[in-house]
């Protein structure tokens, strides 16, 4: 699996994340080097093999349905670039 | 079920629909954290640091939103799967603060049921047809944005952020407006009879993305297009419609659909492209690290199997061995609200029959006039059933009853204070019947003579009469039994 400029410059995009072309092209060499090194994973035969997904067997933890959280408004909105009123400000985005 | 076919210039055109429908499940805390879920509070103020995605902060499953997932799922004969796993969606907009929403793509919490609906739930004989449903999984709600408080900002409140919703996904299978009209009441009804979610529209707790294409009837599915959170059942059957023909008019003009999501404008009736999504639909899903799969046990199906309660098409078929008629049946059913309010007047000792027609007559009747719901019922179980008891044993006659109910309407006295406090007791006492009879008698010699000729009609005649002297408070049967052995 590699991938090429357009890749780069799409994932970027919807990472919104700004690169320039010199960046992009660079990214392309970094990227497709970490691919090929995850890539050797493939070598290895896994057939049989359950898929693995936590180092130390662990169950799901599951809560009650209570309410223990939440009413921190101003500790929320404390980071807000904008905040107006009671609300986050964002630029306007509209259909 | 039905044919619903859109005329072209080329012929006619089938439609072919599949519903996504986010149902807000009934909790009183979030899917990941424990803010409250409660509608209408503060901005901002449900919200915890979980909720607004502070960094470092990890997502924690309530076991109630599975269960209730787990229960919709049984209470549509689906398959629930006892491994299942949340991914991550990823995207950005200003209303999801993680830039993803925690959902079940690959491995969903309820597989494969079906659904039946029939095009007039009150109607026992309108055809019914199967609807299959291809999934339910359970993912986060996003924040609510406001566009119109400021000239260049959207606001942004996080209450719904993280709420937790089922997302119920039919297989293309409708293929009329009707039919998703149908499929939607049906589905509705049956998430309010579980009590997973309350269903109610108008506040958002229910939303469809409903998915058309055309095509020439058996032929090749075409292109489909998605429009999204459609909020009533009225405006999806008209978005459909809409869509389906411009859908019609674009092919035959030799055009092509494109595979979009559009939007439904309610108050121009259309649906419109959202072109600004265009490359959204990338959403690079993949397991989400901070969550290990779902695994439900024995104990945990259990308690969801054994929790569920009887289903409509269940009870209707009860309520119809009950001796019920199959359209009293079908009404009191089709509503949790109606059923579980007939299930209480049932629970305090009123007869089926009696209960369910006086409920679908009186009460429905007076409600209606009142333009008030069953919810908002002047009257509960309890009161109704004090007014058909006083029926039931004679102490009142229907008519009577009629009068009591208004007087409970206006009041909310009680059946039997009104009854004391008017003198509107039936009286069974035949001496005072029988000196009112001979009365009668005497004064409408004629007709009693015609009566004895034959004239047989005139029976009627005497039994107003009687009530009219008895100031309505005898027992009918009474005069009846009475006048003929007095008429000979």
């Amino acid at each position: 699996m590699s991938v090429d400029k357009d890749t780069v410059n799409k994932i970027a995009r919807l990472s919104r994340i700004a690169i320039s072309d010199a960046e992009a092209d660079k990214m392309v060499g970094e990227l497709n080097g970490i691919l090929a090194w995850v890539e050797q994973l493939g070598e290895v035969d896994v057939t049989g093999v359950e898929p693995m997904t936590a180092v130390i067997a662990n169950k799901l933890r599951l809560r009650d349905d209570a309410v223990t959280d939440g009413d921190v408004r101003d500790k929320v909105l404390a980071n807000a670039p904008a905040r107006e009123g009671s609300f986050f400000g964002v630029p306007k985005v509209i259909e | 079920m039905s044919e619903y076919r859109i005329q072209g210039n080329t012929g006619a055109w089938e439609v072919v629909i599949g519903l996504e429908v986010h149902a807000q499940i009934t909790s009183e805390s979030k899917l990941f954290s424990g803010s409250s879920t409660g509608f209408g509070a503060e901005p901002n103020s449900h919200v915890s640091l979980v909720d607004a995605a502070m960094p470092g902060m990890l997502p924690v499953p309530n076991r109630e939103c599975l269960r209730q997932a787990v229960r919709t799922g049984m209470a549509i004969n689906a398959q629930i799967n006892r491994w299942s796993r949340f991914d991550r969606k990823n995207y950005f907009y200003a209303d999801l603060p993680q830039g993803y929403q925690i959902s079940q793509l690959y491995h969903p919490i309820v597989g494969e049921g079906e659904i039946e609906v029939t095009l007039n739930e009150k109607d026992p004989d309108s055809p019914t047809k199967k609807i299959g449903i291809e999934r339910i999984h359970v993912e986060q709600d996003a924040g609510k944005l406001m566009h119109d408080q400021h000239p260049t900002m959207s606001f942004v409140d996080l209450n719904r952020s993280g709420v937790a919703l089922m997302e119920i996904v039919s297989r293309p299978d409708i293929s009329s407006p009707q039919e998703a009209g149908a499929y939607l009441k049906k589905l509705r009804s049956i998430l309010r009879y579980v009590g997973s979610c309350d269903g109610n529209m108008e506040q958002g707790s229910m939303r469809a993305d409903v998915n058309v294409s055309v095509r020439k009837p058996g032929g090749e599915l075409g292109t489909r297009t998605e429009t999204k959170n459609v909020n009533s059942i009225r405006f999806m059957m008209q978005a459909i419609e809409y869509e389906a023909q411009r859908q019609v008019d674009l092919i035959e003009s030799g055009g092509a659909v494109v595979q979009e999501t559009r939007l439904f404008d309610p108050n121009k009736m259309e649906t419109r492209s959202m072109r600004s999504k265009e490359d959204a639909h990338d959403y690079r899903y993949f397991p989400d690290p901070d969550l290990l799969p779902v695994e439900l046990d024995d104990a945990f199906l259990e308690e969801c199997r054994v929790s569920l309660p009887e289903l409509p098409d269940a009870k209707r078929a009860r309520y119809e061995a009950m001796g019920l008629t199959a359209y009293n049946a079908a009404v009191l059913t089709a509503e949790a609200e109606t059923a579980f309010w007939f299930e209480d007047l049932l629970a305090q000792g009123v007869d089926a029959k009696q209960g369910s027609n006086w409920l679908m007559s009186e009460l429905f009747g007076a409600l209606n006039k009142m333009g008030k719901t069953l919810d908002e019922s002047p009257v509960n179980p309890k009161q109704a059933a004090e007014l058909l008891g006083l029926v039931a044993d004679g102490t009142i006659s229907g008519s009577i009853a009629k009068q009591v109910f208004e007087i409970m309407l206006e009041t909310g006295q009680g059946a039997s204070a009104i009854v004391e406090e008017k003198g509107l007791k039936q009286t069974n006492d035949t001496g005072a019947i029988e000196a009112e009879i001979a009365k009668i008698m005497a004064a409408n010699e004629d007709k009693v003579a015609e009566y004895r000729s034959g004239k047989d009609k005139l029976f009627g005649f005497f039994v107003g009469q009687t009530m009219k002297a008895m100031q309505g408070k005898a027992n009918p049967q009474i005069i009846n039994d009475l006048l003929k052995k007095a008429l000979g």
